[in-house]
């Protein structure tokens, strides 16, 4: 049996495939599938082969849909597989269209009262009687709904192959030391196993072997890499809301504050406000900021939004901050609960009147930690707000990362002066451009000796912070506050140039690097098409940008929104490269796939 | 025979009252804001508050510019309409030795602000929050605000249908720790309960009847001077002895109640209609209420409790202030990466 592809191929279904297939699991949301999930991708991930897990949930507590994808890559692709190999219906509420949506050829493992294999013949059907299974192995049934998903792990388990000792452990370390848990989930997984084991019929199709390609790598999310980085970073103060997908990010830094950001009295070093909108959160971060401290909020756009007219006050009177935008397609233009590339706009020139701000492109779990840690140097150095773009997708995703690099060296504080430095001062003024770089020096409230009080404003203010309303006093403030956004090219993170020569130019940032990663390798193997790779990591733009626009004859912006938000900024600041510059677009909530980006890429050179 | 001006008194910091003073006002001759921003430049005098560890906060308003005309060597802060509260909060949390001063207007914290407003109050923040309170939206030109009375009419005839909200009962609903009223008109009372609000280690809500001179001073205007003036009932007469002075000067025993702040400082509560306790919230309700049925707006400290905790309790932060503590105390070693790299293995 083989299936025809879109992009020409077929696929052989006589073939095995080794280390290198995608599972998805329809479960209902609140079952406690997560639990269920976590512990077969973690035994997969621990028997050496490089995986990564997506969630996809609805706006919903308990009671919705729920899907969780799997992909497993020897290659260590780990972007969204399309396709789907593996299908484990759990939901009889979508199983129905779980089973529709298949390729030909896919195998399914169903609950078995819901007679999935009368819909097609051109799958490969596993019934389970699930319940069954779940009164024999489980004791108590009002647990029963709970561990029927770890009957899955052990069928799923026994029908590729996996090592039942890793999934031990997997399960050990989920269920962190509750003993009773962890031997009633072991006892459920053994269940599915052990009737797997002599009732389902072998398969050739999927497997996973013990390979070493995971060997000392973690999993983790963005959120909580984020506030490492963050706590690293000597966060002071914290202003936040709770919106998903960035919730888990504040309460990950809540976590890791408890334990490590304590003082010697056992009292925090780091003061962490929920607070009663993002209008409200914003302020907080502006106040400490202004006052000294190091400060940040976490949220997604509809936060930012809200945000916004403070926003354009911390630019405008040159206060720090740091923004976490975990962004999101909604509500109020979208999903809540999938992810997008939604913001870019709105982050790059946030709040009314002329604003530009700097901002983070993290593209892996590595750079979500690098990036918080640096975002808080970046946002004292030029006195200003700093925003750290991710989205859902490297949020609340686990993906697979190398272990995190310790950040050496010094916090860097910016230009503060304090009262020994005020007093050697001539002619202290807080808006002053004396180093030519656009920074001006800051005094902090509190400093004794009688010099550096100055007065905070959103409104027009001269060199000496005084209030001013003449017409070159605002010219001059603007443009130097523009100065200042030149200078920044020099500091933030440079991108990521892959070139090959080929003038065929890529250029991507945040979640779909790894997208883009194994698009270029089918378009280079499948279509003998060479691409220079320019993977974006900060705004404002620099000269490697400059560069590589001017050195490729057409740019192929991928991103993930519908207006291609990059790509309007890039005409902005490259006007003469703006007939170059094509995009890539994938907005439907879904985390980006290669196949996408080969397509589209392919449709624009027919 | 040359004469030279007698010294100018000074404090017990060595600073003269111009010492305290800021830019000259903006606003409109006779407007009520200025007479409070004298009397927050006696108070601070009188309480020998070291100006450089002030933080002076404000939303958008002609009330909201005020900070900019008192206290030249604190930090001031002029922040977005309504907001100011989450910008202290900020500041007040980064270091918790400042001594944070706000000054607001009716239409920056009873509209667009209360929401901010009530949050701050139920964290307890540190503050004095000063409402300059004159019906009006008056750097708008004299649009009704939120505290105008039912009924109150405007220069150009406009009467308002809306019932209003009194930000003294609302902030004893939300259990306020410092609640008082004054009129801008009584410089004596308002530097008396301004002095008792910097010795308060809370939340300080201070409505002060502030009139409009330009768009709400009529005599139809429910807080105009003359209307004000004649509606005025004091509660009590208030004595206030700060910590220092407490050897030199004996407090009036008898009919008079004394409150102690956590420094030591002592307010004295004449009062002047009967059973008045100024620690008793429900009783404060009841007078407040009963005011507003008889038309009078009642002015006095008018509930003080000084021993709720504030938001640097809740939060458990360091006695240090969180932006004294260096690099070594802010930045987890290496072993601590390691550790939670581990975890995640
Ligand atoms: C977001 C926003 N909306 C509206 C305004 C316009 N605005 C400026 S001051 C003000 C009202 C001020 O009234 P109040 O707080 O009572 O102060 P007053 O001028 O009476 O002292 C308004 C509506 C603004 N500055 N910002
Ligand atoms: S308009 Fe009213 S509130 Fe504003 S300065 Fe003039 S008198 Fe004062």
């Amino acid at each position: 049996m083989s299936t025809a592809l879109a992009n020409g191929h077929t696929l052989d279904h006589t073939k095995t495939l080794v280390n290198d297939f995608s599972i998805e699991i329809g479960t209902v949301n609140g079952s406690g599938s997560q639990t269920a999930n976590s512990v077969l991708m973690r035994t997969i991930f621990q028997m050496g082969v490089p995986v990564s897990g997506k969630n996809l949930f609805p706006s919903n507590i308990a009671g919705l849909p729920t899907w969780f994808q799997i992909r497993a890559n020897t290659k260590g692709y780990v972007a969204r597989k399309a396709i789907v190999d593996l299908m484990i219906c759990m939901n009889p509420e979508t199983a129905k269209d779980d089973v529709l949506k298949l390729a030909a050829g896919a195998l399914v493992i169903y609950d078995e009262p819901l007679k999935l294999n009368t819909l097609r013949d051109d799958l490969i059907y596993y019934p389970v009687p699930f319940q069954k299974l779940v009164t024999a192995s489980c004791p108590e049934p009002k647990l029963h709904k709970l561990v029927k998903n770890m009957i899955y792990v052990g069928v799923a388990g026994q029908m590729l192959g996996l090592d039942m000792n890793e999934t031990k452990n997997a399960i050990t370390k989920q269920l962190k030391g509750k003993q009773k848990a962890i031997e009633i989930n072991q006892a459920a997984v053994d269940a599915g196993y052990a009737w797997a084991a002599e009732n389902m019929p072998a398969q050739n199709r999927l497997k996973v072997v013990p390979d070493n390609k995971t060997t000392g790598n973690i999993i983790i999310d963005g959120n909580a890499a984020c506030a490492l980085g963050s706590m690293f970073a000597g966060v002071q103060v914290v202003g936040w809301y709770p919106i998903t997908p960035s919730s888990s990010l504040v309460e990950s830094l809540i976590d890791y504050a408890d334990e490590h950001r304590r003082d010697e009295n056992g009292k925090l070093t780091v003061a962490i406000v929920q607070m009663e909108d993002e209008l409200a959160s914003a302020g907080v971060v502006f106040g400490a900021g202004w006052a000294g401290a190091r400060s940040m909020t976490s949220t997604s756009g509809p936060g930012i939004s809200l945000m916004s007219e403070f926003i354009g006050l911390g630019y405008f009177s040159e206060i720090p901050g740091v923004f976490f935008n975990v962004a999101r397609t909604g509500p109020s233009t979208g999903l809540p609960t999938r992810t997008m590339q939604g913001d870019i706009d709105i982050c790059a020139k946030c709040s009314h009147g002329d604003t530009l701000h700097i901002n983070l492109y993290p593209g892996n779990m590595s750079e979500c930690f690098d990036f918080a840690y640096e975002s808080f140097n970046l946002a004292e150095r030029f006195q200003t707000p700093v925003f750290v773009v991710t989205d859902l997708d490297l949020g609340m995703q686990n993906w697979m990362s190398k272990p995190f690099t310790y950040p050496e060296g010094d916090f860097d504080r910016g230009k503060v002066v304090g009262e020994k430095e005020l007093a050697a001062m001539k002619d202290w003024g807080r808006y002053k451009d004396v180093d030519g770089d656009g920074i001006p020096y800051r005094s902090l409230p509190g400093t004794p000796g009688g010099k550096g009080a100055y007065f905070t404003r959103g409104s027009g203010h001269n060199a000496m912070a005084l209030y001013s309303e003449k017409p070159e006093d605002y010219k001059e403030l603007v443009d130097r506050l523009r100065a200042k956004y030149e200078t920044a090219k020099q500091y933030v993170p440079k991108p990521i140039v892959d070139g090959t020569g080929s003038k065929r130019g890529v250029l991507a940032f945040g979640s779909s690097d790894p997208a883009v990663m194994e698009a270029r390798d089918v378009l280079s193997e499948r279509f003998q098409k060479k691409t220079d790779y320019l993977r974006l990591r900060a705004l404002p733009f620099t000269s490697e940008v400059d560069a590589f626009i001017k050195e490729s004859d057409v740019i192929y912006v991928v991103e993930q929104n519908r207006d291609g938000q990059m790509k309007a900024l890039l005409r902005e600041f490259y006007p003469e490269a703006a007939t170059k510059l094509k995009s890539v677009l994938h907005y439907n909530g879904m985390a980006l796939d290669a196949q996408t980006i080969v397509d589209q890429i392919n449709a624009f050179e027919k | 025979m040359t004469t030279t001006a007698p010294a100018a008194p000074t404090n017990k910091l060595g600073l003269t009252k111009q010492d305290y003073v800021g830019s000259k006002s903006t606003l409109c001759a006779g407007c009520g804001h200025d007479s409070i921003t004298a009397q927050l430049i006696n108070a601070a005098f009188e309480m020998n508050i070291e100006a450089h560890k002030v933080g002076k906060y404000s939303g958008i308003g002609c009330s909201s510019k005020t900070p900019a005309y008192f206290f030249n060597q604190a930090w001031g802060f002029n922040s977005v309409h309504g907001r100011m509260p989450s910008i202290a909060t900020g500041a007040c949390v980064a270091n918790r030795e400042l001594v944070n001063i706000g000054v607001s207007g009716d239409g920056d914290s009873m509209s667009i602000g209360i929401g901010q407003l009530v949050h701050m109050i139920r964290r307890n923040v540190p503050m004095i929050y000063i409402i300059e309170d004159n019906g009006v939206y008056g750097l708008t030109k004299g649009q009704f605000s939120a505290t105008a009375d039912l009924g109150s009419v405007l220069k150009h005839g406009t009467v308002n249908e809306l019932a209003p909200i009194d930000p003294c009962t609302l902030a004893l609903e939300l259990g306020c720790g410092f609640v008082a009223r004054s009129f801008s008109g009584d410089p004596k009372q308002l530097n008396t309960i301004l002095k008792a609000a910097m010795a308060h280690n809370g939340t300080c809500i201070i409505d002060v009847i502030s009139p409009c001179v330009t768009f709400n001073n009529h005599d139809s205007s429910t807080k105009s001077y003359k209307n004000a003036k004649d509606h005025d009932f004091p509660l009590h007469e208030l004595g206030f002895v700060q910590f220092n002075e407490l050897e030199q000067v004996e407090i009036p025993a008898g009919e008079s109640k004394v409150v102690t702040f956590p420094d030591g400082s002592r307010v004295s509560f004449r009062a002047l209609r009967e059973d008045y306790d100024p620690t008793d919230r429900f009783g404060a309700m009841k007078v407040l209420h009963e005011g507003v049925e008889k038309g009078e707006f009642l002015t006095g400290l008018l509930y003080v409790n000084t021993q709720k905790p504030t938001i640097h309790d809740i939060t458990h932060i360091a006695d240090m202030p969180l932006v004294h503590l260096g690099q070594a105390a802010l930045k987890p070693g290496k072993d601590v990466l390691a550790q939670c790299m581990d975890a995640l293995m």
